[in-house]
């Protein structure tokens, strides 16, 4: 049965991580009816185990809930999920522009967030009505108006009709729902055009191949339809479409201003990127759907198989990944030290965590993870423009005109007492200061220009134990700056190892070649003999440390005949090696690789 | 080939610090209820053993502290024994004691009751260092504790030494080694503290109120014993033990040579036929599980050949003079040099290991290192 354009609401929901999003998402489907209580597992929307773990959401999703209204009609609406993180930044705003609303959830006691902010001005961006929520108005602590008045002051929103609502105990919702339907405005559209649809989202499915993510612009879409992706050209055929309600079910067709997915015995997700346009191969569309871009990955890293028998298996595995995420990139690369493996490209140090532990929980591989490094723009002295995403592949220095390396912009939301404290920071990781607002009476938004190879060493650890988890961060790509860069070496038994080389600023080598040395030997475990841990720039060692000789290990107890126990224990100290990687004759436990991330200088 | 039979008594007035073995507190309601068990599981291991099994050539009861009962009741475990197994004659029969826990008449009665092996738990012979391990008694008492013991007429007695302890120092150590030699025991185990997860004593040196000894003055003492004992006559036949010669522990030896031994009490463990197991911890399962007929052991483990193998290496290499080639072949049908082939080439390469007299031994080098070699042989 088809709901007529003017009875469908699409719309998202807009918070930070914490405020309560799952959680709202849950209510929501439960009290339309989509989800009996019995079926409901916590958080629906989260699939992957990850995501709920971390209570972030990472892959969207999209859910048809029906609703009858108070002035008795039943609409669609369609509740599209969005990630709440500043990697998936591009996903947020594909998924914000298949919407015509979104509900900008708020905790009642924590206020606005950094990120929330971002994706409430994308939201602003894409036309979108904004429906406030206050959330968890249940707690204690729960200042209601003084976050109304936040919101007022600093988005510029009215919120005198503003739901105040517990997603926990179920209070608001219906209100929230009748704010949907009556607020937001059904989506336009010609059913009758030539037919456009969004991408917002991929996955792929084993037995269909890729299931594109859509939202119908204009135009019908039916199985049996010869289709075509208008920025990568390929052209399929429709076998399905559908809906999740939140399973997935097949629908005879999508009509304008619907939300649901197709299928089109698509092999590959490059071939389907989010935010190209769906349109018909016999009566195509003008022109594309606005907005597209190709995403492009700001974080590199070395992946490389502790044991080297398992090189095929990650490349499978990272093969299997790329089937669900367009964003991952990945080539073949050699280290010296760590033998065969791949340079992965990663929108953000997020992502990059999500695919390493999915590569070793997933696929059970076993891996070595060099530290990220940034996309460096490099000028030789004769004038050729090298990218460098490897410290191994920088040129010799005297080849090297000059280094460019990305900055961000970065926007700190911070309570005002801490101001000092961040300004401290930014300023400590090269940061060039910008602007300083205030928000309402008590918080503050700084904004910083910084390197984007400070933002991934450990600024957001830092920045949330220095104010004690109440500065929110957001930043954005700004483009390339000179900067007084050198490549800093590690020697260990003075030998180099490749994949322990950095890239870092001048100033500040020896203060990181010494702690970066000083970590690596508490974290290499004593061998039969001495091993020099050393930091070099060119020829010049900056720093020293030694890692001593083992000189005794021996069980002495034996443990009254309890054997067993004794084998285990050799077998465990046995598993501990299998765990390090050999380099020459040093094994090197895999947190050695990323022992440059968790100096403390 | 007769076995060794281990008696654990789990029990003790006071945990050690740096203790991890299964010990309850005393308290005589539990200690009866534990005799009952001990005596049903020897009942039970009558039924199913073969006569050739029963025939015991050591007996060692550990602990927990053994002597911690009243001396009746260990006199009545050796009865028992006595009525469920065959004793053979000139047995060595041990008993584990704390130097807080003897007096003339309880040695007394416990020599005239059969046992003619003593272990004394000395650990130290400094007071600082006692009560750092948390034990009950000073060496005032180990020393009276020795002495009373050859008045009760024990001839062949070991004390247990504890070096490697955090504030200890080499000269502390050379000083204790010297008051032990006074008091010329037969044997001596000297075992570097091993600091256990979730002891008191590892816990204080994990939150870093005691700065565990570095390993190089823990190097050092080791070499010091070596060196000192064997001055005195002493051979070091084992990592961590050394005797006057023709008083080497013949049930320890029974673990070393890879033997079968039948433990009984809870957390007692087993080798026999094979298969290797491990008693239950808890008193009242061990008890309720025998009260119902049934056999008290977890674990059970059957070892494949390869696994025997391994273990007869691992174990043998903790004597001095090593595993022995002629009883490896005869006891497997293969050469112990061809079935572990790459790791004695590799560990002979590194200096750690060395073939020699008909047998592969751990070398000098090898010798503190000795849990590095023993991982390449699982």
């Amino acid at each position: 049965m088809a709901t007529p354009q003017n009875r469908i609401r699409n719309f998202c929901i807009i918070a930070h991580i914490d405020h309560g999003k799952s959680t709202l998402a849950d209510r929501i489907l439960e009290y339309t009816g989509a989800l009996s209580q019995r079926e409901m597992t916590e958080q629906v929307l989260d699939k992957m185990d990850l995501e709920r773990e971390r209570g972030i959401t990472i892959k969207l999703q999209a859910v048809r809930l029906f609703y009858k209204a108070a002035d008795g009609q039943e609409y669609q609406l369609n509740l599209i999920d969005t990630p709440g993180h500043v990697d998936f930044t591009y996903e947020v705003s594909r998924s914000l522009a298949a919407c015509e609303g979104a509900l900008l959830v708020v905790d009642a006691s924590q206020g606005i967030e950094a990120q929330t902010l971002a994706n409430v001005y994308l939201a602003l961006e894409n036309d979108l009505e904004i429906i406030p929520v206050i959330n968890k108005i249940d707690l204690p602590s729960a200042e209601p108006e003084r976050v109304k008045q936040e919101i007022e002051d600093v988005i510029g929103l009215d919120t005198a009709e503003s739901v105040l609502a517990s997603a926990k105990t179920g209070l608001g919702i219906e209100e929230i729902l009748e704010q949907v339907v009556t607020k937001i405005p059904p989506p336009q559209g010609d059913a009758e055009a030539p037919l456009q649809a969004l991408i917002f989202d991929s996955h792929y499915d084993a037995y269909r191949g890729v299931i594109a993510y859509i939202r119908i612009v204009q135009g019908t879409l039916k199985p049996g339809m010869r289709i075509r992706m208008m920025a990568t050209q390929k052209e399929f055929e429709v076998t399905e479409v559908g809906v999740f309600n939140p399973n997935m079910t097949f629908v005879d067709k999508l009509s304008t201003g619907e939300v649901g997915f197709v299928a089109a015995s698509m092999k590959n997700v490059q071939d389907v990127r989010v935010g190209d346009t769906v349109t018909s191969a016999q009566k195509p569309a003008p022109q594309p759907l606005p907005g597209y871009r190709k995403v492009t990955p700001m974080v590199f890293c070395g992946l490389y198989p502790v044991d080297t028998v398992d090189y095929e298996d990650l490349r499978d595995a990272l093969d299997k990944l790329r089937l669900n995420d367009a964003s991952l990139i990945y080539e073949p690369e050699t280290s010296e030290a760590l033998g065969f493996g791949f340079r992965c490209g990663f929108l953000g140090l997020l992502h990059m965590e999500i695919i390493q532990e999915r590569l070793e929980r997933e696929y059970g591989l076993s891996l070595i993870t060099t530290a990220p490094s940034v996309v460096y723009r490099v000028t030789t002295t004769k004038g050729e423009v090298l990218q460098v995403d490897n410290p191994a592949n920088l040129p010799p220095i005297n080849n090297i005109e000059q280094i460019e390396e990305p900055f961000v912009k970065a926007t700190v939301m911070v309570p005002k007492d801490y101001v000092g404290t961040v300004m401290d920071l930014c300023q400590g990781k090269r940061g060039i200061y910008s602007n300083m607002e205030y928000m309402g009476v008590n918080r503050v938004m700084l904004t910083y220009e910084i390197p984007l190879s400070e933002i991934i060493y450990d600024f957001f650890d830092q920045l949330k134990s220095r104010t004690k988890g109440y500065a929110s961060l957001d930043y954005e790509m700004q483009g390339y700056q000179a900067s007084d860069l050198v490549k800093m070496d590690i020697l260990l038994n003075g030998e180099p190892l490749d994949a322990l080389s950095c890239i870092v600023h001048r100033e500040r080598a020896y203060t990181r070649g010494r702690a970066l040395a000083e970590k690596l030997r508490s974290l290499i475990p004593r061998h039969m003999f001495e091993i020099p841990v050393q930091a070099a720039i060119g020829n010049k060692i900056i720093a020293r440390e030694t890692v001593k000789a083992m000189r005794k290990d021996v069980l002495a107890k034996c443990y009254g005949g309890d054997i067993s126990r004794k084998r285990k224990l050799l077998e465990k100290q046995k598993e501990g090696k299998r765990r390090m990687k050999q380099v020459g004759n040093v094994e090197i436990p895999q947190e050695a690789f990323m022992a440059v991330l968790s100096i403390e200088e | 080939m007769p076995i060794g039979l281990y008696i654990h008594v789990p029990f003790c007035l006071q945990k050690c610090r740096y203790c991890d073995f299964s010990s309850y507190p005393l308290e005589q309601g539990q200690v009866e209820h534990y005799l009952r068990g001990l005596r049903q599981e020897m009942a039970y291991y009558k039924e199913i053993l073969t006569p050739e099994q029963k025939q015991t050539a050591t007996i060692f009861v550990g602990g927990g502290t053994p002597t911690c009962l009243v001396s009746g009741q260990l006199t009545g475990i050796l009865e028992q024994v006595n009525r469920f197994f065959t004793i053979i004659p000139g047995a060595e029969i041990t008993t584990e004691a704390n130097p807080g826990t003897v007096t003339p008449d309880s040695l007394r009665e416990l020599r005239a009751a059969g046992f003619n092996r003593l272990s004394l738990g000395v650990q130290s012979t400094h007071r600082e260092l006692l009560r750092l391990l948390g034990r009950i008694h000073d060496f005032e008492q180990a020393r009276q504790a020795v002495q009373d013991a050859r008045a009760a007429g024990f001839e062949n007695i070991n004390l247990d030494l504890i070096f490697g302890l955090p504030t200890q120092t080499v000269a502390h150590w050379r000083q204790s080694v010297s008051d032990i030699l006074d008091l010329a025991p037969e044997h001596l185990s000297c075992y570097s503290l091993q600091l256990e997860e979730g002891t008191p004593l590892s816990g204080a040196v994990d939150r870093g109120q005691l700065a565990a000894c570095p390993e190089e003055t823990e190097l050092a003492m080791y070499h010091i014993v070596m060196e000192m004992l064997s001055a005195a006559g002493y051979r070091h036949y084992e990592i961590s033990n050394f005797a006057l010669p023709g008083c080497q522990c013949r049930h320890n030896l029974l673990y070393w040579h890879n033997r079968e031994y039948l433990g009984l009490g809870p957390a007692a463990h087993s080798h026999l036929n094979g298969v290797r197991w491990g008693n239950v911890e808890e008193i009242h399962q061990y008890v309720s599980l025998l009260h119902r007929g049934q056999r008290p052991a977890e674990e059970i483990q059957t070892l494949s050949r390869r696994e025997q193998m391994e273990e007869t290496v691992f174990l043998g290499l903790r004597l001095i003079e090593g595993v022995s080639l002629d009883a490896f072949q005869q006891h497997f049908g293969a050469a112990l040099t061809e079935a572990f082939n790459k790791q004695i080439r590799d560990l002979t390469e590194k200096g750690l290991v060395e073939l020699a007299a008909g047998h592969l031994k751990l070398t000098g080098k090898g010798l503190p290192l000795a849990n590095q070699v023993f991982a390449e042989f699982v």
